[in-house]
């Protein structure tokens, strides 16, 4: 059984090992996401904040103007969901008093 | 498991390498804007200092840091920073979170989507920060009384 767990993990770094080369490398112009259209034809996103991010927020780091600004509503939700795990553990793991 | 130690070294090498640790983490949260970093990173780090005093000095002489009753109302205002910001936009006229609508008129609308990504980092920051010691702290408390 040992064996066969593995074998079966080696098998599987050695499918992600492959894939890994057929990437593009960073910052390759003709990548999938850099396409101002994606296969389907649709506008993809994130030409649209390559464009425009330093014009509208006047932050370099896009990645920062895209999770601070055009996604603040989805950072929010991330924040409100660490303060609110914290609270519940803060509430599971306070030790009550004898008789409460 | 002992928080405290008697270990002069132990205590003032932890001193030093917190305060290296929280000058770091305040450049990683304003500095979001230029690299890598933001709220979420910078909070950790602050965290990751006041648990290392709290661990190096023990639980009762880094009360000073940071008292335990402090730490979650510290996260409470980093949320509400995030959620009063939003609602603030929403009342000079403009949707959530829309952050050119603030009433400055000297300011160009970049500007100001600049200035309230810094403030909504900081709030982020703060959140998780106090969640952090909060919850560090709630699990001490714990062992301290088993031991």
């Amino acid at each position: 059984m040992k064996t066969l767990r593995f074998l079966f993990l080696a098998a599987f770094f050695a499918i992600l090992f492959r894939a890994s080369f057929s990437l593009p490398p960073r910052g390759d112009m003709n990548a999938p996401a850099m396409q101002e259209r994606s296969r389907s034809g649709s506008v993809s996103a994130g030409s649209y904040y390559m464009e425009h991010s330093y014009q509208d927020t006047h932050t370099e780091n896009i990645v920062t103007a895209v999770l601070a600004d055009y996604r603040a509503f989805d950072t929010l939700g991330e924040t409100l969901v660490v303060f609110v795990a914290g609270v519940a553990c803060t509430l599971i793991l306070t030790k009550r008093r004898k008789g409460s | 498991m002992i928080l405290g130690t008697s270990s002069v070294v132990v205590r003032l090498s932890c001193r030093v390498v917190a305060r290296i640790i929280q000058v770091f983490a305040v450049y990683v949260v304003f500095h979001g804007h230029y690299s890598p970093g933001g709220g979420f990173q910078g909070g950790g780090l602050l965290a990751a200092a006041v648990i290392l005093m709290r661990i190096g000095e023990g639980l009762e002489a880094s009360q000073r840091e940071l008292p335990n009753r402090h730490a979650l109302l510290l996260g409470s205002i980093g949320a509400l920073v995030f959620l009063l910001s939003g609602i603030a936009n929403a009342i000079f006229g403009g949707r959530y979170l829309q952050y050119d609508s603030l009433p400055f008129k000297a300011i160009p609308p970049d500007e100001l989507h600049y200035w309230e990504i810094l403030v909504i980092e900081v709030g982020v920051a703060l959140a998780v920060m106090g969640i952090l010691v909060a919850i560090f702290d709630r699990l001490m408390e714990g062992v301290q009384e088993n031991d």
